[in-house]
């Protein structure tokens, strides 16, 4: 028989199987308390979810608050807690944008978990009123040459594209990175940026007694049940995925008319309030819209159109089913809301309606299965302070001595351009539509995507993620700090101003005191840093219980910038445009080869102390990039870091097939100037005619700036070190990933 | 001079090809799947994407729209159509051309910038262009390649009926045929996009305009 809450208060003592639903003994006594009697089987669903790792943070919380506390400027319109943060650019317009995990699923399932994690993020922005206009995918997998990598990635790219070119949307960015710590728990994060007009920016507060609460968007179906509370709240095993119904399956086609359908209903603007259904369901869509609002809400499970007849209540709202939307519509406009959902194909059905009182009821044909007050399951969840300890093997591995450093050669040039992490990404992005919509004005292989807001005006957007796994594991404090100076100084290396962040904190287990440790470090690093640079994060996403069989992967906070431009056009490629040119290095070059792409791609070797951080440094080179893009005074402008100035040069040179002549200055060996990865550097090229401008301007400023050579010929040749031509680096370059993976 | 852009339902490409339009100095007029009137336009494109989700087939659905109904019989008539990407799907799924386009033969979506020949400059859409001029323009797509059986390949090339071959096949398509007309050249279907190519800064340069600038030509002629 269904259970409901009668039949919870007339049967007090039943077992209820919290157990095997992820809650701990102690939080289920904690529901027992707020609900005077036991949950039904429905409600105890819903405390699972919504106490879950992955929806209440309740391992993380503590530690976030950090991010509070940065000064928001003047530019945060919506900061942390909404579904995503939205920013003022000016001209009326405001952006939101987030990064978020679909690391489990994408692990289980690799074409649909990455597919619908597309789905998830743009839900995500849409949901704040913003037409999503672009994609990136910052993604980690396990050796490049591993069995399970060859599983996983042509899926996972697959499922990339095939959701984000259905839906238009240009893909426009991302990492792609190997490392063994990754091989049974890939990194799958999506992130989505929107633009709307500020006075669209849309909440997710049901308010207005009698207001009708719509159901928007694909019919209700088994599947991804489970998919928060089990899937992305636990570790897998050694003996890898099972468990593959908890993955959603996705339908770009019905998100695509959904976004349509929402997007008109905004601008008509005939909703009170509106939330996405992703991780959690309708579960987390009823409770966060009524806890928001303050407000009472009845709502009848047995009007949400299903896919299986057979479905029950607890399923019916722990179902993870894709494309769908809540909204909150006033009697007046419900007959508009369903017009242009008919209009577009998809779906709308009035499921409820926001009542007197605080309390949040679900009905089945008439009979209460849930009866509670939301904000016990949105804000009264568990809260904790984990033990935290610094790994044990810290101290041996910051103060493992690095092997020999080689002599400078073509052949190690050759070989460190076609490892995995360093070789082209043309196999990958080449499957991403990254021209969609007519305004993407940089993509692969810029330093950041760049995208036009206004033809008419110019106004526009830079977006880059980084982040280095390994710098993290050697210090996490610094870790956090390098993976935004890095992405920091890609959007200003186009020439674009970093105005706010977005991060997606990847994680072993909570539970293990070692990774807690590297959480707060990571955390506190990645606050400070944000201080520093004025760039306040605005939301993001934590993924914990990233490990297999009890080993954490490296700690990978992963960072994404907004950076704005007044005028798209003035942007700064990465390529050298013409011969003849002048080669300056900006910044100081250090011996810091520990965490290096070197280290690791010729030695597997991971020691010693990652870069020195030097946040004053970045704001100059940041500003300094974005002076000579005003003036007109940059050719190109490359941001160094994995691989350092050799990969850069290597980069600039293959992009337009323009050679270089360089000769290093003396000081630093050849093979330390080439390879190694210090911080707050960036490769520029500088028309002759402007390098007596730029030069001083540098030296004005007080930031150092050597001159490296000119842009010259078909080769890249450094002076009594290497000399190789650009179609041998090409082939090189080129040829890694088309060899792994067809 | 008014050239209408066809929205179906899954359509992406259609507020790019209304860009274009725009750009060539014609007046871009949006035209919706479910409205049989076109609207007094003097000529039509279909636009890329996904129409209907490429499910069943890639077009196979879109061909059933009312807007459709409309547009076949018009074509007969000499209204000049071109079709993108999805668009040229739909255009071989109502036979105002022949062939198909199936999965590209390597399986994978691919977007890369595409040089292109032209091979008749004659039609509505291509007088801007010298016959043999190679032009680079984005391909993407994921079921691009063009098939028909020999004896309609072999007709195509002698009637001139191709109007753009591939420098380097990006996916298959029979004899490297990135474009066709129909016998009258007021039909055209490509898969590339030439929408995409209008700009310096957005895309690989202007190579693409000329397909929009050639049909304002022949409207004003």
């Amino acid at each position: 028989m269904m259970d409901t809450v009668k039949n919870a208060q007339a049967t007090p003592d039943e077992e209820m199987p919290y157990a095997d639903l992820g809650l701990r003994d102690e939080e289920y006594a904690s529901i027992l308390e707020l609900l005077g009697r036991r949950p039904t089987a429905s409600e105890l669903a819903m405390y699972s979810i919504m106490w879950s790792e992955h929806c209440s943070y309740k391992s993380s919380k503590v530690h976030l608050k950090q991010f509070s506390s940065i000064p928001k400027g003047n530019r945060m319109l919506v900061g942390m807690g909404e579904n995503a943060g939205v920013v003022d650019v000016g001209e009326g317009l405001a952006v939101t944008f987030k990064v978020e995990s679909h690391n489990h699923p994408s692990y289980v399932e690799p074409y649909q978990g990455a597919a619908t994690g597309i789905g998830g993020i743009v839900r995500d922005i849409l949901t704040m009123g913003a037409r999503p206009v672009l994609v990136m995918d910052p993604l980690r997998f396990g050796d490049a040459d591993h069995p399970d990598t060859l599983r996983v990635l042509p899926g996972i790219v697959a499922g990339i594209g095939g959701y984000g070119n259905c839906l238009g949307l240009p893909n426009v960015g991302g990492e792609v990175v190997f490392d063994p710590t990754y091989q049974g728990n890939p990194l799958v994060n999506a992130l989505c940026l929107g633009v709307m007009p500020t006075d669209r920016i849309q909440l997710s507060a049901a308010r207005g007694v009698g207001n009708v609460v719509v159901l928007l968007g694909a019919k209700t179906g088994r599947d991804g049940i489970g998919g928060v509370s089990v899937l992305a709240s636990a570790t897998f095993e050694e003996d890898g995925p099972a468990n593959r119904p908890a993955v959603q399956v996705g339908d770009p086609f019905t998100e695509k008319l959904l976004i349509e359908a929402c997007l008109e209903i905004f601008d008509a603007k005939l909703v009170e309030g509106i939330q996405d259904l992703g991780g959690a369901g309708l579960t987390c869509a009823l409770t966060e819209t009524s806890a928001a609002g303050k407000s009472g809400m009845v709502a009848h499970l047995d009007r949400v159109p299903l896919r299986e007849a057979t479905m029950d209540p607890t399923e019916i709202l722990a179902s993870e089913s894709q494309e769908r939307m809540l909204a909150i519509v006033t009697p007046d406009n419900l007959p508009k809301v369903l017009a242009i959902a008919e209009k577009w194909g998809v779906i709308a059905t009035a499921i409820g309606e926001v009542v007197e009182g605080d309390r949040l009821q679900i009905l089945w044909h008439g009979e209460a299965v849930v009866d509670v007050v939301p904000g016990s399951l949105a804000d009264d969840g568990p809260v904790y302070h984990r033990p935290m300890q610094r790994p044990a093997d810290l101290d041996s591995l910051q103060s493992q001595a690095l092997p020999a450093y080689p002599e400078a050669s073509a052949e190690l040039l050759l070989q460190m351009v076609a490892s995995p992490n360093l070789c082209s990404r043309r196999w990958v992005v080449e499957q991403y539509d990254r021209i969609v919509m007519g305004n993407s004005v940089l993509a692969w292989p810029e330093d950041a995507g760049v995208v036009r807001l206004s033809e008419e005006t110019g106004l526009g957007i830079a977006l880059a993620t980084d982040g280095n796994g390994r710098y993290t594991r050697l210090d996490p404090f610094a870790g956090a700090q390098l993976a935004l100076a890095e992405a920091y100084r890609n959007v200003a290396a186009t020439g674009a101003v970093p105005i706010a962040v977005t991060d997606c904190l990847n994680f072993g287990s909570p539970e293990d005191p070692e990774v807690m440790w590297q959480f707060a470090e990571a955390t506190r690093g990645l606050a400070e840093a944000c201080a520093y640079l004025e760039t306040p994060v605005t939301g993001g996403n934590v993924s914990f219980y990233n490990s297999t069989a009890g080993t954490p992967i490296n700690p990978t906070p992963v960072v994404g910038v907004l950076g704005l431009f007044d005028d798209v056009a003035r942007r700064t490629p990465m390529g050298f445009r013409e011969q003849g040119a002048t080669l300056l290095l900006l910044g100081d070059t250090a011996d810091e080869l520990g965490g290096s792409e070197w280290a690791w791609a010729m030695h597997r070797h991971l020691g010693g102390l990652p870069p020195r951080v030097d946040l004053a440094r970045e704001k100059l080179l940041a500003e300094v990039l974005i002076a000579g893009s005003r003036d007109g005074m940059l050719d190109s402008a490359h941001d160094l870091s994995d691989g350092g100035l050799a990969q850069a040069l290597v980069e600039s040179c293959l992009d337009k097939g323009i050679g270089a002549r360089v000769v290093l200055p003396a000081g630093l060996s050849p093979f330390v100037q080439l390879f190694s990865e210090s911080a707050g550097r960036a490769l520029v090229s500088v028309p002759r005619s402007e390098e007596l401008r730029f030069t001083e301007m540098c030296s004005a400023r007080g930031l150092p700036c050597t001159r490296l050579g000119v842009t010259d010929g078909t080769a890249l040749a450094v002076q009594d070190v290497l000399t190789v031509g650009l179609d041998e680096l090409r082939i090189a370059y080129e040829a890694t990933l088309p060899a792994l993976f067809g | 001079m008014k050239i209408g852009v066809v929205t179906f339902p899954g359509s992406l490409d259609d507020r790019d090809a209304q860009r274009a339009a725009r750009y060539a100095g014609a007046e871009a007029v949006p035209l919706w799947h479910a409205d049989a009137d076109l609207h007094g336009v003097d000529a039509v494109v279909l636009p890329g994407g996904f129409s209907y989700g490429d499910y069943l087939r890639c077009g196979a659905i879109a061909r059933f729209a009312k807007v459709m109904d409309t547009l076949v019989e018009q074509a007969h008539n000499g209204l000049p159509v071109l079709g993108i990407c999805n668009g040229f799907q739909v255009l071989c799924e109502s036979h105002l051309l022949p062939g198909a386009l199936t999965r590209n033969q390597h399986l994978h979506f691919i977007h890369r910038d595409q040089p292109l020949r032209i091979a008749n400059n004659r039609t509505a859409w291509t007088t801007a262009y010298d016959e043999g001029q190679v032009i680079t323009v984005p391909v993407k797509n994921g079921e691009g390649r063009y098939v028909a059986d020999p004896a309609t390949l072999d007709a195509l090339e002698a009637n001139g009926q191709v109007i753009a071959y591939y420098q380097g096949n990006p996916n298959g398509s029979m004899r490297d045929i990135a474009g066709i007309t129909n016998a009258r050249g007021n039909v055209v279907g490509i898969m590339p996009h030439p929408e995409h190519a209008i700009e310096d800064l957005c895309g690989p340069g202007t190579d693409g305009l000329g397909f929009f600038t050639s049909i304002v030509k022949a409207l004003v002629a």
